[in-house]
């Protein structure tokens, strides 16, 4: 069965659904956060965090949180600080063929920027390869990096992370 | 035997007692929390994800550092911890029996406040008992607390949050989780949790259970297997994974031995993991002057437990006379707003019905008890 | 199988450690952990074997609950040793059955049960 609550992988018609997710035309323009939060679950950092107001929850912090995609630079303080680690930026207009998308990362080691990794979907399958243009780890971000990756355009709205790359052997110590 | 006396005494010094000890010490009372572990914080410092909620609830702050901050915020109030020191029994006048520095003290203290938290739940399958099957928890002490890893390649039974966020803090660690294994037909925590899983490649297997551990003397392999509607294994639909530790997140339940020794009356409420104490609006039990707060009260999270520790903490103080009536009144409203948000949504929802029937059931028992 | 670094939590202070002695062979801990972990971490996963039929067990709730976890240390049968901090030259040995009491110095009964 498809959905969130059988797979963990948000379906097409859920995320169609979720007010965090920006409409096609923004898309287009730029930076732009996509929230993909489908779940009615106690939650608002994502609206106290933003200085822009682009994300509404309101005082019923149950609600799903909702995008104004007009007021969202696209500047990513949200990625980092969802605790559901639900939040992307993605920026179509990246270049002609390539779009980035930014996305929050809790292993290590962690990529650098210029290195090829493998992007995978948000069911961890690798659909192709990524090219790591930054990698972001301050202080504000509570031990969560925000990695943008450029991955060809047509992928991206199918890749959300990178696969966890292979750690020193566990068995060196 | 020595015997010491005051104002409030707490056993456990997790999310809940130290919230309690916290707003109890600041209301004017003299507090001792007492706690058997070497450390204080009870399962706090293993928390590594960001809490949940909204900034009343200092959500999007890791655990740890929520603990961190708490137990600061503790010790400067000038709250007596007493650690290593282990509560062995209560009496019914609510005297309490410690072992402290290799002495044995009776505390008597004017009220009390129970905050002992809960244990994981074991579930039995053929080799569950060979080294290598843990309690998820257990797992998430070695890697985050004792920084060892307790397997290299683990399957996880459970897919509640306790599942998903421990797999996932094993996978930061360094481990490989090679899946979920859930028997219902759906996911049990938040899809937020599940898809950070996903994405990180892991299967999460719904209807599917663990059929076998396999090993000599300890887990070498895991056998899984579909379930049918009535959770029964389907013969035929065995795999084989080649895992070395298992984990069981398979939910929680209360440590009440020092209520039932108290003579605290009870009720069932599965939702909460079985028996769980009665108390009221205040968190005070059927033994008056005997306070509940945290997963001892019935199992939600930490933030629900901190959230009823401070409630605790409040009333106790207040029925010192160390708060006014109004002023307690306006803490315990600002409180159980923040509680009523953490119960509320598709996943709170179970837990607010719960405990409404906890409170309904302790109000019927004390009208029944006044005629 | 240490976790010695890690993508939120800082690097792990190695710097203070201690020697223990598993069933006479010396293993290397850190200062103020568990016995269990130590152990753990040397690969060590079976810590005691049961009464009847002598069957491994290893940690199971690793908070001091369950008691799968108990050796003998220091000559003292039935130690938790998921709680039980370790101590520079402690000696743990695997527990096989209930475990037997060492004889205090001193004490006429001498099963040292308490």
């Amino acid at each position: 069965m498809e959905g969130i609550i059988y797979t963990g992988v948000p379906s097409k018609e859920e995320l169609a659904a979720a007010p965090g997710v920006p409409s096609r035309e923004r898309m287009e323009k730029g930076r732009v956060a996509c929230i993909e939060c489908v779940q009615e679950i106690p939650c608002n950092p994502c609206e106290s965090i933003c200085k822009f107001g682009a994300i509404t929850i309101g005082s019923q912090i149950t609600n799903l949180p909702h995008l104004d995609g007009e007021k969202c630079t696209g500047c990513g303080l949200c990625v980092a600080n969802c605790p559901g680690l639900a939040i992307t930026v993605i920026n179509r207009a990246f270049s002609s063929d390539e779009a980035t998308v930014d996305f929050p990362f809790e292993y290590i080691p962690l990529p650098e920027a210029g290195d090829t990794v493998d992007a995978v979907n948000r069911a961890g399958e690798v659909v192709c390869q990524g090219r790591i243009v930054r990698v972001t780890k301050i202080p504000a971000y509570a031990g969560t990096a925000v990695i943008s990756m450029a991955v060809p355009k047509e992928f991206c709205d199918e890749v959300r992370s990178m696969k966890r790359l292979p750690g020193e052997d566990i068995d060196e110590e | 035997m020595r015997k010491i006396t005051t104002d409030i005494a707490i056993v456990g010094a997790g999310s809940a007692g130290l919230c309690a000890a916290y707003q109890a010490r600041s209301a004017g009372a003299e507090v001792l929390v007492i706690d058997e572990n070497h450390r204080p914080g009870g399962q706090l410092f293993k928390q590594l994800h960001k809490f949940f909620g909204s900034s009343a609830h200092r959500a999007g702050t890791r655990g740890y550092v929520i603990g961190r901050e708490l137990l600061e915020r503790v010790e400067k109030s000038g709250v007596t911890v007493w650690l290593d020191s282990v509560v062995y029994g209560m009496e019914k006048d609510r005297s309490i029996g410690v072992i402290h520095d290799g002495e044995n003290i009776v505390v008597d203290a004017k009220k009390v406040i129970v905050a002992t938290g809960a244990k994981e739940n074991y579930m039995a399958f053929p080799g569950s008992t060979l080294p290598g099957v843990m309690g998820a928890g257990a797992a998430q002490t070695m890697v985050n607390i004792n920084r060892v890893l307790p397997g290299k390649r683990i399957v996880m039974l459970g897919s509640g949050n306790v599942g998903l966020i421990v797999s996932y803090q094993l996978m930061q660690a360094g481990a490989d989780v090679l899946a979920i294994v859930e028997a219902a037909p759906k996911i049990g925590g938040y899809g937020v949790h599940a898809g950070k899983i996903r994405r990180a490649g892991v299967p999460i297997l719904v209807g599917h259970t663990i059929t076998r551990a396999i090993g000599e003397k300890e887990v070498e392999k895991v056998e899984i297997a579909e379930v049918d509607d009535h959770f029964r294994p389907i013969p035929g639909t065995e795999q084989i994974i080649e895992a070395d530790t298992i984990c069981l997140a398979v939910g929680l339940n209360p440590m009440t031995e020092l209520l039932w020794m108290a003579g605290c009356r009870f009720c069932f409420i599965p939702a909460f993991g079985g028996h769980v104490p009665m108390h009221d609006a205040n968190m005070e039990t059927t033994v008056q002057g005997l306070y509940v707060a945290g997963d001892v009260t019935g199992v939600e999270e930490a933030s629900s437990a901190m959230e009823e520790g401070n409630l605790a903490g409040v009333s106790a103080a207040a029925s010192l006379g160390l708060l006014t009536f109004e002023a307690a009144e306006e803490r315990r409203k600002e409180i159980l707003g923040r509680l009523d948000t953490l119960r509320s949504g598709m996943f709170g929802e179970r837990r607010r019905t719960a405990k409404e029937k906890q409170l309904a059931e302790t109000a019927a028992y004390e009208a029944g008890r006044r005629e | 199988m240490r976790v010695a670094k890690h993508p939120i939590l800082d690097d792990l202070d190695q710097s203070k450690k201690v020697t223990i002695y598993y069933n006479g062979k010396p293993i290397e801990a850190l200062e103020g952990e568990p016995i269990a972990s130590a152990l753990i971490n040397a690969g060590i996963r079976s810590f005691r074997l049961t009464q009847r039929r002598h069957e491994p067990r290893g940690i199971f709730c690793a908070i001091g609950r369950c008691t799968d976890c108990k050796m003998i240390v220091d000559g003292v049968a039935n130690t938790r040793t998921c709680v039980t901090p370790v101590r520079d030259g402690m000696r743990v040995e695997t527990q096989d059955g209930v475990g037997r009491f060492e004889k205090p110095a001193g004490t006429a009964e001498g099963d040292g049960r308490p």
